[in-house]
C-alpha cells in the first residue's frame, strides 16, 4: 500500500443522496479511495452500504451527490458502464446462473464473445494465479457457496479491474477460506487494484482493511484507520453507543425435549442437499448451536423438524418423547414447538397482511380462533403485547408486515413465537440482516427463554453469534451432523475445519462436496 | 421522464379506482369502435348500455343474466384467491345442467314437491362432481389446474352435444338437437312479474353474503388466503395445501353447478345444444372486476350482464355481430389488468441528472422528484 | 389403395399448426414469459390469412398477414405484462377472450365463403415415387416449413449466443439484469415470435386444414399447444414429437370410421382433449421433472428497480 501513498484518489464520492419512499438509504455520503488501497465500508445493518455500493457500480443512481473517477466526474448509468470503467463487484447474493457453467456464465458476462477453449484456459490460468482455483466446466449448481463466490471472484479478475467492491464476502466462507480470500484480495492490492470491502465484522475489518468509512444511518459517522481502532471504538462508530454483550450463565439441562435419531431425508430440491443419518438432542434449558454455511442442508433440517416436510419413517423424530415425523407445522405447534424461520417476508409473515393478522398465522390457539369464528379484538391485543415487549418499531398493529425494516419484522416473528409460549424453539439465522441493536434483543430474548426452561436450536452463519448463545455446538457440513461440544472446548478454527466435513473418527470421505482435482489440492491450505 | 416507481404499501383507493377507469378505457374504445364502423357512436352508447335497461322487463333481464355471472365469479373469486386457477367453470356449468336436467327428465311431468330441490341439489353434486377432477389431479398428481379444467370443458360440452343429438333427444322435437321440455314443476318459476327472473337470483345473492362471510370473518377463509398471497407462509403455519385446493375447487364447482341448473331450468328450460354464451369465462373478468372481493363481485356481475344485453341489443338494433360482447369482454380486462398496474406502483416524473459544470467539491445535482 | 397412407398424410396435417404454435411458445416460455393467448392469437391468424387470402388472391401475402396480426396482439401482451408487470396468467386469459371475440367480429362476413386450398408442393422426380412419395413428399410447403421451424429453433436455443442469453434470461432476469442484458428486448422478441408462429398456424388451419372460416376454429388447438410445451418439457424435438402425436390422436376420429367402430362421433371428438389431461398428469407427477426442467422465472413479473 505504501507504494501507492503518493498517488491521487481512484475514486472520489462527494455529497452521495439516496432517498427511497419509506427511508434516506444514504445522506450526503463522501469518501475517497486510492491505487492499492483496502478501503473499509463498515456499518451495522441497514446503514445504506449495499445502496451506496450500487450507485458506484451502476445499479442505481443517486439523487444528489456527484462521482470523480481518476479524476474525471462521471455518471456511471448502468453495470456495463461501471465494469467498462474497470470497476468490477462481487454481490452478496451472486449473479450466477445455476443450470449453467462456470464458462457459460462467465462468457455471458463478457462483452465480446471469446472462443471456449481459450476462455477456459483464461479462467483456469486467472483463478490459480489468485489462489482461488476453479474447474471451468462444472456446472454452477453443483458447486458450494464457497466456489461459487470463487467464481464470481474470478469473472470480475478476468476483466482487469481497477476497482473490486466485495460486499459482505465472508458470511458464506469457513474460517479457513476467509483466510484465502483475504490472501487474494492483499495480492490484488498489491498490484495497484484498489478494493472497497463492506462488512460489519470488525476482527475481519481490522485484520485486512487500511482504512475505513463508518456509516450509520445512512451517513458518515467516521473515517478510522482500523489498524489503529479497538473493537469498541470501532463498534462506537459503528452503533454510537457500546455493544451490550450476552451473557450465559451455565445451567443445568433438564429432560429431553427434542430428539432425531438417524434422520436421512433426501431434498426435494434436484440442487439441494441431502441429509444423511443425523442425531441429535436438546433438553430443557439449553441452547443447541448449528453452525454452517448455507446450502449444507440447513432449509432440509428444519423444514424436516418444523413439519413443513413430513419424514416418512415416523419414530425419526421425536418431540417431549412423541415421534412426530407425520405431523404437519399446526400440529407440532400444539404439542409445544414454535419456529423462526430463515425467510420472514413470504414465509414468516404474509407481507400484504396486517401484524395483527400475522399474528393469527400460528397463534390462533391462542383465543384468536373460537368454534371457526376469528376474533379480532383477541389478534389486536396480542400483537398489541408483542409489538410492546419486544419494541417494535411500527405504525401500530395494523401496520402491513412489507412496510416494517427487515429488523423490526425479525422481532415480531420472534415475539410472536415466544409468546406463544412455547417448551421447544427452533430459530434459523435469527439476526440475519437486522441491525445490532434488534440483534441484541433477539439474542438476549433468547436466553431468557433458555433461562426459563425451554429447549433451543439455534441455525446460523454467524460464528460469533453461535459461540455467544450456545450451551453446545455442533456443525452440519453436506447434510451430516457433527459431534456436539461446548464453546469452550473448541475453537473457530476447528469448527472451521469441521465445515468442511472432517468430524474426527467419521472421516470426510464424501462428506465435502465433490471438487475436481484443482481445488482440492488448495483446500488443504 | 416518467417512471414506474413501486409503492411502499398497495393503494386500497386504486383498487376501487381501477375498475371504474378500466370501465372507462373499454367505453372511450367502444367510442373510436363504433365511429370506426361508421356507426352513429351515441346510438349504438344507447342501444348498448341504456335502452336494455329501460324496461322492467330489461332490468328482469339484467338480474336474469347476472345470475350465472355472480354464482360461477364467486367461486372464481375465492378459488383465484387462494391460488387456485379453475378456467373451466364453463365445464362445470354444463355438467350441473346435465345433472340437474337429467333429473328433471327423470321426473318427466311430475308433480313431486321433491322434483325442484333434487335438480338443483344434482346440478350443484354434477359441477362439484367435474370440479373434483382437477382438484384430485392437483392433489395427488401435481397437475397444473389451467390446463385440465379447460380441456374439461370441451369434454363437457361433447357430453351434452351427444346426450341432446342421442339418448336425451326429445322423440316430438323434429330432430333438433334439444331434449323434452322440463314440466312445470322442474321449471323454475318466476319471481317477478313481467320478467324471466327466477329464484336464482336470490339464491346468488344470499350466496354472495354467505362468501363475504366465509372470506372475511371464518379462519378456513383465512387460511386460503393466505395460501393465495403466501404459499411458503401459509406451509408454514401448517394450513394444509390440499384442503385449500379441494374446497377452493369444491366451491366454484357448486357454484357453477347451480349456475348451470338454474340455467336450463330457468329461461331454457329443457337441455339443449347451447346452453351458457361463455358465462364460465365472463365470470373470470366478473371476478377480477370484483377485486375478488364478494362485493365487488355483485358489481361485476351486473356490468357484465349489461355487456350481453348491450351485445343484442346492439345486434337487433344496428345489425353490429354479436361477437362484439366478446369484443368488450376482452377489452375491459386488458384495461382493468392496466388500470390495476397503479395500485402497487405510481408514476413519478424524474429529471434526468446532468453533467456537472464546475469541477468543485460543493458542486451538487438534484432532481427533482 | 393402403389406408395407412391417407391417414399419416392427415395427421402429418393435423399436427403442422400444432408444431408452429407449440414452438412458438416454447421460445416464450424459455425467456420466462407465460403466455396462455395461445388460442386468441390462432384465431387472429386464422381469419386475417383468411380475408387476406381472399384478397389478394395469394397464400403467402395471407400467411404474411397472419403472421402480422400474431404479432400485432402479441404486442399487446408483451406491453401490458413486460411494461406494465400485469399477472401473466390473467393477461393471457384476456388475449384469448379478446382474441376469440375480436376474430368473430372481424370475420363475421366471411364465414362461409370459399378460398382455394394451399395447394400440395410437387417435388419433381421425389413426389412421383409410390408411396414414399406420397408419405413424404406430398405436402404443401408449410410442412416442410415447419421442419426448418424445427431446425432452426433448435439450433437458437442450444447453439447459440443469443438463444443463451434467452435461457438465461428464462432461469433468472433478476442475474441477468444485474450483467447488463436487456431482458425487456429479449422477451418482447419472444413474445412476437411467439405471437407470429400462433397466427402462422392459425391461419393453416383457415387455408390448408379446412379450408374455411368458421368462429372459434381453433376449438382448442391452442390449449393443446401450451400442452404440448409441458409434454416436451420445453425441449423443441420433443414438442415436435408430442405435436405429431397428437396429431394422430385428433385424426382418430377418421380412423375409427374407417375402420367402422361403433363409438358415436362426440366420444371420438373427446379423444384430444382427454389425451391432454392424460399426457399432463404423466409429466407433471413427478416435481423433479418440472423443477429441473421448466424455465425457473416462468410466470413471474420482472421489475428491475432503477
Amino acid at each position: 500500500m505504501d507504494q501507492f501513498a503518493n498517488l491521487k484518489p481512484r475514486l472520489v464520492l462527494t455529497g452521495i443522496t439516496k432517498r427511497y419512499p419509506s427511508v434516506v438509504a444514504n445522506e450526503n455520503v463522501s469518501l475517497s479511495v486510492r491505487p492499492g488501497e483496502i478501503h473499509a465500508v463498515l456499518g451495522e445493518n441497514g446503514a445504506g452500504k449495499s445502496t451506496l455500493m450500487k450507485i458506484i457500480y451502476g445499479v442505481t443512481k443517486p439523487d444528489a451527490g456527484t462521482i470523480m473517477w481518476n479524476d474525471q466526474y462521471e455518471i456511471i448509468a448502468a453495470p456495463s458502464q461501471a465494469r467498462r470503467m474497470g470497476i468490477g463487484m462481487v454481490f452478496q447474493h451472486f449473479s450466477l446462473f445455476e443450470t449453467l457453467t462456470v464458462w457459460e456464465n462467465i462468457a455471458m458476462a463478457l462483452d465480446e464473445p471469446v472462443p471456449t477453449a481459450k476462455l477456459a484456459a483464461q479462467i483456469t490460468e486467472v483463478s490459480e494465479k489468485y489462489g482461488l482455483p476453479i474447474d471451468p466446466y462444472r456446472l454452477v449448481h453443483s458447486m458450494s457457496v464457497g466456489e461459487r463466490q470463487r467464481v464470481e471472484i474470478v469473472r470480475c479478475l478476468l476483466q482487469e479491474p481497477k476497482l473490486l467492491i466485495m460486499d459482505e464476502p465472508t458470511s458464506v466462507l469457513t474460517p479457513q477460506a476467509v483466510l484465502i480470500l483475504f490472501k487474494t484480495l492483499k495480492r490484488l492490492a498489491s498490484e495497484g487494484c484498489s478494493i472497497l470491502y463492506i462488512s460489519h465484522k470488525l476482527d475481519e475489518i481490522r485484520a485486512l482493511c487500511d482504512t475505513a468509512t463508518v456509516l450509520r444511518g445512512g451517513k458518515v459517522s467516521g473515517d478510522a484507520i482500523p489498524r489503529n481502532e479497538t473493537n469498541e471504538s470501532l463498534a462506537r462508530l459503528m452503533i454510537g453507543g457500546e455493544l451490550a454483550e450476552c451473557h450465559l450463565i451455565p445451567r443445568e439441562a433438564k429432560e429431553v425435549r427434542l430428539d432425531v435419531e438417524h434422520l436421512s431425508l433426501e431434498s426435494p430440491d434436484p440442487f439441494g442437499t441431502s441429509l444423511k443419518d443425523i442425531s441429535l438432542q436438546v433438553r430443557s434449558g439449553e441452547i443447541l448451536g448449528i453452525a454452517g454455511v448455507s446450502g449444507n442442508g440447513q432449509k432440509e433440517l428444519m423444514t424436516a423438524l418444523s413439519g413443513e416436510r413430513l419424514s416418512t419413517s415416523g419414530s425419526m423424530i421425536k418431540l417431549f418423547g412423541q415421534p412426530v415425523g407425520a405431523l404437519n407445522p399446526a400440529k407440532r405447534r400444539a404439542l409445544g414447538l414454535t419456529f423462526v424461520p430463515e425467510e420472514r417476508l413470504g414465509r414468516g409473515a404474509v407481507p400484504p397482511m396486517s401484524l395483527a393478522y400475522n399474528a393469527l398465522l400460528t397463534g390462533a390457539r391462542k383465543g384468536m380462533v373460537q368454534k371457526g369464528l376469528i376474533h379480532p379484538s383477541v389478534m389486536r391485543t396480542f400483537s398489541k403485547h408483542v409489538i410492546e415487549r419486544f419494541k417494535v418499531k411500527c405504525g401500530d398493529e395494523q401496520s402491513v408486515a412489507s412496510s416494517l425494516s427487515g429488523g423490526n419484522l425479525q422481532k415480531f416473528i420472534v415475539g410472536r413465537e415466544t409468546m406463544l409460549q412455547p417448551k421447544m424453539m427452533i430459530v434459523a439465522q435469527p439476526t440475519w440482516g437486522v441491525d445490532v441493536g434488534a440483534a441484541q434483543l433477539i439474542r438476549q430474548a433468547l436466553i431468557d427463554l433458555r433461562d426459563q426452561g425451554v429447549a433451543l436450536l439455534v441455525i446460523s452463519e454467524e460464528l460469533d453469534e453461535l459461540f455467544t448463545i450456545s450451551d453446545r455446538l455442533c456443525v452440519l457440513a453436506a447434510g451430516r451432523l457433527s459431534p456436539s461440544v461446548k464453546p469452550a472446548e473448541t475453537s473457530i478454527e476447528q469448527i472451521g475445519v469441521w465445515m468442511s466435513g472432517k468430524f474426527g473418527d467419521k472421516a470426510g470421505d464424501g462428506a465435502a462436496p465433490a471438487n475436481s482435482k484443482l481445488e482440492t489440492a488448495y483446500a488443504q491450505a | 421522464m416518467l417512471r414506474l416507481e413501486r409503492r411502499a404499501t398497495p393503494s386500497s383507493t386504486m383498487s376501487i379506482v381501477s375498475p371504474l377507469l378500466a370501465a372507462a378505457g373499454m367505453l372511450v374504445t367502444g367510442f373510436l369502435l363504433f365511429s370506426a364502423l361508421g356507426k352513429d357512436p351515441v346510438e349504438a352508447f344507447y342501444l348498448f348500455f341504456i335502452k336494455p335497461l329501460s324496461t322492467t322487463y330489461g332490468i328482469g333481464e339484467l338480474l336474469l343474466k347476472a345470475t350465472p355471472l355472480l354464482l360461477c365469479g364467486l367461486g372464481l373469486a375465492l378459488g383465484f384467491r387462494a391460488n387456485v386457477w379453475n378456467i373451466g367453470a364453463e365445464g362445470q356449468l354444463t355438467m350441473g345442467a346435465i345433472a340437474g336436467g337429467g333429473v328433471a327428465l327423470w321426473f318427466g311431468d311430475s308433480d313431486s314437491m321433491f322434483a325442484m330441490p333434487l335438480m338443483l341439489l344434482a346440478g350443484v353434486l354434477g359441477g362439484m362432481a367435474w370440479a373434483a377432477i382437477p382438484a384430485f389431479l392437483r392433489t395427488r398428481f401435481n397437475t397444473n389446474e389451467i390446463l385440465v379444467t379447460l380441456m374439461l370443458v370441451y369434454i363437457a360440452q361433447l357430453t351434452l352435444s351427444w346426450l341432446v343429438h342421442g339418448p336425451w333427444r326429445d322423440p316430438q322435437g323434429q330432430n333438433y338437437p334439444q331434449s323434452q321440455g322440463f314440466g312445470d314443476a322442474e321449471t323454475m318459476s318466476v319471481l317477478i312479474e313481467g320478467t324471466r327472473v327466477t329464484w336464482g337470483i336470490v339464491y346468488a345473492l344470499g350466496l354472495a353474503l354467505i362468501a363475504w362471510v366465509f372470506s372475511q370473518k371464518t379462519f378456513a377463509g383465512f387460511r386460503m388466503q393466505v395460501a393465495g398471497l403466501a404459499p411458503a407462509a401459509a406451509a408454514y403455519a401448517g394450513f394444509s395445501e390440499k384442503r385449500n385446493i379441494w374446497i377452493a375447487l369444491m366451491l366454484c364447482g357448486a357454484t357453477a353447478g347451480l349456475a348451470g341448473i338454474c340455467e336450463v331450468a330457468g329461461p331454457i328450460g329443457r337441455l339443449q345444444q347451447e346452453i351458457s354464451p361463455g358465462y364460465g369465462f365472463a365470470a373470470i373478468i366478473v371476478a377480477w372486476i370484483g377485486r375478488l372481493h364478494p362485493i365487488g363481485v355483485v358489481f361485476g356481475a351486473l356490468l357484465m350482464s349489461l355487456l350481453y344485453l348491450g351485445g343484442e341489443s346492439a345486434q337487433m338494433g344496428m345489425g353490429l355481430p354479436s361477437a362484439i360482447t366478446g369484443l368488450f369482454q376482452g377489452l375491459l380486462l386488458f384495461y382493468l389488468l392496466a388500470a390495476d398496474l397503479f395500485i402497487s406502483f405510481r408514476l413519478k416524473r424524474v429529471v434526468p441528472i446532468t453533467e456537472p459544470t464546475l469541477p468543485t467539491p460543493a458542486a451538487r445535482i438534484e432532481s427533482t422528484a | 389403395m393402403n389406408p395407412l397412407v391417407p391417414m399419416i398424410a392427415s395427421t402429418v396435417v393435423a399436427a403442422t399448426p400444432l408444431i408452429y404454435a407449440a414452438l412458438g411458445e416454447t421460445v416464450v416460455e424459455r425467456s420466462g414469459v407465460l403466455n396462455l393467448g395461445i388460442e386468441g392469437m390462432m384465431l387472429i391468424g386464422a381469419v386475417a390469412g383468411f380475408a387476406a387470402t381472399r384478397g389478394s388472391g395469394s397464400d403467402t401475402v395471407g400467411f404474411l398477414a397472419a403472421a402480422a396480426a400474431g404479432i400485432a396482439l402479441s404486442l399487446v401482451f408483451g406491453f401490458l405484462t413486460l411494461n406494465l408487470q400485469t399477472n401473466q396468467v390473467a393477461t393471457g386469459l384476456a388475449l384469448t377472450l379478446f382474441g376469440i371475440g375480436l376474430s368473430a367480429f372481424v370475420g363475421h362476413d366471411l364465414a362461409g365463403l370459399p378460398v382455394d386450398r394451399l395447394a400440395p408442393l410437387k417435388i419433381p422426380v421425389l413426389s412421383s415415387i409410390p408411396v414414399l412419395g406420397d408419405l413424404l413428399f406430398h405436402y404443401d410447403i408449410m410442412v416442410y416449413l415447419s421442419i426448418a421451424l424445427f431446425l432452426g429453433v433448435q439450433w437458437f436455443l442450444t447453439r447459440s449466443r443469443p438463444g443463451l442469453t434467452l435461457r438465461a434470461i428464462g432461469e433468472s432476469p433478476a442475474v441477468a439484469h444485474a450483467i447488463g442484458k436487456s431482458v425487456l428486448k429479449t422477451r418482447y422478441l419472444a413474445v412476437m415470435f411467439g405471437g407470429a408462429t400462433a397466427g402462422i398456424a392459425g391461419a393453416y388451419l383457415s387455408l390448408v386444414q379446412t379450408p374455411m372460416w368458421v368462429e372459434g376454429m381453433s376449438a382448442g388447438k391452442g390449449w393443446i399447444a401450451l400442452a404440448l410445451v409441458v409434454f416436451g418439457t420445453w425441449k423443441p424435438a420433443r414438442v415436435v414429437v408430442g405435436a405429431y402425436l397428437f396429431g394422430g390422436v385428433t385424426q382418430f376420429q377418421l380412423f375409427a370410421q374407417g375402420f367402422g367402430l361403433p363409438i358415436p362421433t362426440e366420444f371420438l371428438s373427446m379423444l384430444p382433449y382427454a389425451a391432454t389431461v392424460v399426457v399432463l398428469v404423466i409429466i407433471c407427477r413427478d416435481p423433479k421433472t418440472i423443477l429441473l426442467n421448466q424455465p425457473a422465472s416462468l410466470g413471474h413479473s420482472f421489475h428491475s428497480a432503477a
